[in-house]
């Protein structure tokens, strides 16, 4: 009894299944296949030459430069601190912690102008903690700080969202083994612990990288997007875009959607690993 | 063996993580909430209430409602049919599910400029039917149709593979028909995953730009959504607009994401029952 045909609803069951999975099919195709499709022949027939010769220019490179730093010190930080982070959420009880647990997901629910502009009141050179650095001649909004802060921000809880389940269904019986057998604790977490969640840790990892090259708006709106400076390979492509340079928009435009294809094929190895 | 006295270490851990969020999220949202609330709340009354913001603001929520409810029958749709059919191909569209989520906003707004634009094949047919979909409202619609498709159909589609099949086989040999045993069998089990998918569209569709800036137009009173507002108003040096409308937002997702809390915990009371 696996299949739903067997239930002897006979041809009338049929013809709806058949219904039901063209009109999945066609949506999927007109929402995502066919933009797909209609930017790669965009990119190709608006002059492969021309878009080839924008994505070249110093100020391209240094905007993929840029978002290549962005991306790796994001996966540096919120890979250690999501880790802390879900230790101390699976494995501690306090006061609070419900709290703590919700404010997590806050940077997936709120607007990325919305946490931009939060960034400027508090870092920005009158906010309570950009004032202090302006002090010391340190600025944070419209320099690379600001950009990272944003940039760790929205890629925030896709570590710790899924690293807490595995280490929660992994349990502690293998570590207090360890521990009973006079490792110390540095050792049962490199030796037990972080192998158990490996695939969890890594596709957080993933998410995280795909959304620090695709993350625009909570950057744009902290760095000023100033050429050669702060632009970010997304705003690059906005500015090309918004310039009317269609081919380099384009062009740079294949380009991400390239590194995204490739993310989306590592996601779905990983999913089947865990 | 494990006691419940603080090591040090737990301590050294538990001060970092909340360092960490004070620093990236809980100082940030006390900053903008007081410096909004600053200059009183008539002020801020005053700033949502003007014409281009709560045009704006209204145009936002109208559409992403519409979105969420689009995306809550489209995306149990698809999570049906990726669950329960057999069909060609359909690894790769299972697949593809994933992809709004990889790519970058703007290039999902480029994407559809150059696949539905003025300039297009389909764009161009449509123009001379007089139909406008890019620098319109259909263009925001499809923008925030592409990005919130995942939420609904990876919320639902988990809940359907674990799904016991008994309790249908029951329905249908006691002679219930297939919309019968859908509306009082399946649907009250996915209601709880179906709503938090929902919830999460809602949230995504009121706060998405990248995507929506470039396929708007922007046009204030037309095609001029909120989060554009903010940015717009902030670029003209309007702090206290922007930082009203910022609030107003901020204060919305603080509810969509207790809502998500409150559905999870339905869905978990669902499970023992």
């Amino acid at each position: 009894m696996k299949s739903p045909k067997s239930f002897g609803y006979g041809s009338k069951k049929k013809t709806a299944e058949t219904a039901l999975v063209t009109v999945v099919i066609v949506w999927v195709c007109m929402l995502i296949l066919m933009p797909l499709y209609g930017i790669v022949k965009e990119a190709c027939t608006s002059g492969l030459f021309s878009g080839l010769i924008s994505i070249t220019r110093p100020d391209a490179l240094h905007s993929f430069y840029l978002t290549l730093m962005l991306t790796v010190g994001a996966v540096v930080v919120n890979t250690f601190f999501g880790i802390v982070l879900a230790i101390v959420l699976v494995r501690q009880e306090f006061k609070g912690k419900l709290a703590l647990n919700g404010l997590i997901d806050l940077p997936f629910a709120v607007s990325p102008i919305v946490a931009g502009f939060m960034f400027i009141t508090l870092y920005g050179p009158y906010g309570w903690i950009g004032s202090l650095f302006e002090a010391h001649g340190v600025k944070i909004i419209y320099a690379f700080p600001g950009m990272m802060i944003a940039t760790l921000f929205v890629t925030f809880p896709f570590v710790v969202r899924e690293v807490v389940p595995v280490l929660r269904e992994y349990g502690v019986e293998q570590e207090e083994a360890a521990f009973v057998l006079g490792a110390t604790k540095w050792q049962t977490f490199w030796k037990v612990t972080l192998p158990s969640i490996k695939w969890g840790l890594v596709y957080g990892i993933t998410l995280t990288v795909a959304r620090s090259i695709g993350e625009f708006g909570a950057v744009m709106v902290v760095s000023g997007a100033i050429i050669n400076k702060t632009q970010t390979a997304t705003l690059f492509t906005h500015q090309q875009f918004t310039n009317f340079d269609y081919s380099g928009a384009f062009a740079a435009a294949v380009v991400l959607a390239s590194v995204s294809f490739i993310t989306l094929v590592i996601m779905q190895y990983i999913q089947k690993r865990k | 063996m494990r006691n419940k006295t603080i090591t040090s270490g737990d301590l050294l851990l538990r001060t970092l993580s909340l360092g960490y969020i004070s620093l990236l999220i809980i100082l940030p949202v006390c900053a903008l909430s007081y410096e909004a609330l600053q200059s009183g709340a008539g002020t801020v009354w005053h700033q949502i209430t003007l014409p281009q913001a709560i045009a704006s603001l209204r145009l936002t929520l109208i559409l992403a409602f519409i979105i969420a409810l689009i995306n809550i029958i489209t995306g149990t749709a698809t999570a049906w049919v990726l669950v329960r059919y057999d069909f060609p191909l359909k690894k790769v569209i299972n697949a593809i599910i994933d992809l709004p989520f990889a790519i970058p906003t703007v290039v999902t707004g480029i994407m559809l400029v150059a696949f539905y634009g003025p300039n297009s094949i389909i764009g161009g047919f449509l123009q001379k039917c007089d139909i406008e979909i890019i620098f319109n409202k259909p263009g925001i619609v499809l923008a925030l149709l592409f990005v919130t498709f995942p939420f609904v159909v990876r919320a639902v589609q988990p809940v359907l593979i674990e799904m016991e099949r008994d309790m249908e086989e029951a329905a249908q040999t006691l002679g219930a028909t297939a919309p019968q045993v859908f509306v009082r069998i399946i649907l009250p089990t996915l209601l709880p995953s179906i709503l938090t998918g929902g919830a999460l569209s809602l949230s995504r569709a009121l706060g998405e730009f990248g995507s929506v800036v470039i396929v708007a137009g922007n046009i204030p009173f037309k095609t001029l959504v909120a989060p554009v507002y903010i940015y717009g108003e902030m670029e003209s040096y309007n702090r206290a607009g922007a930082t009203s409308v910022s609030f107003v937002l901020l204060l919305i997702s603080f509810l969509i994401l207790i809502t998500i809390h409150c559905l999870q915990k339905w869905s978990r009371r669902h499970e023992i029952a």
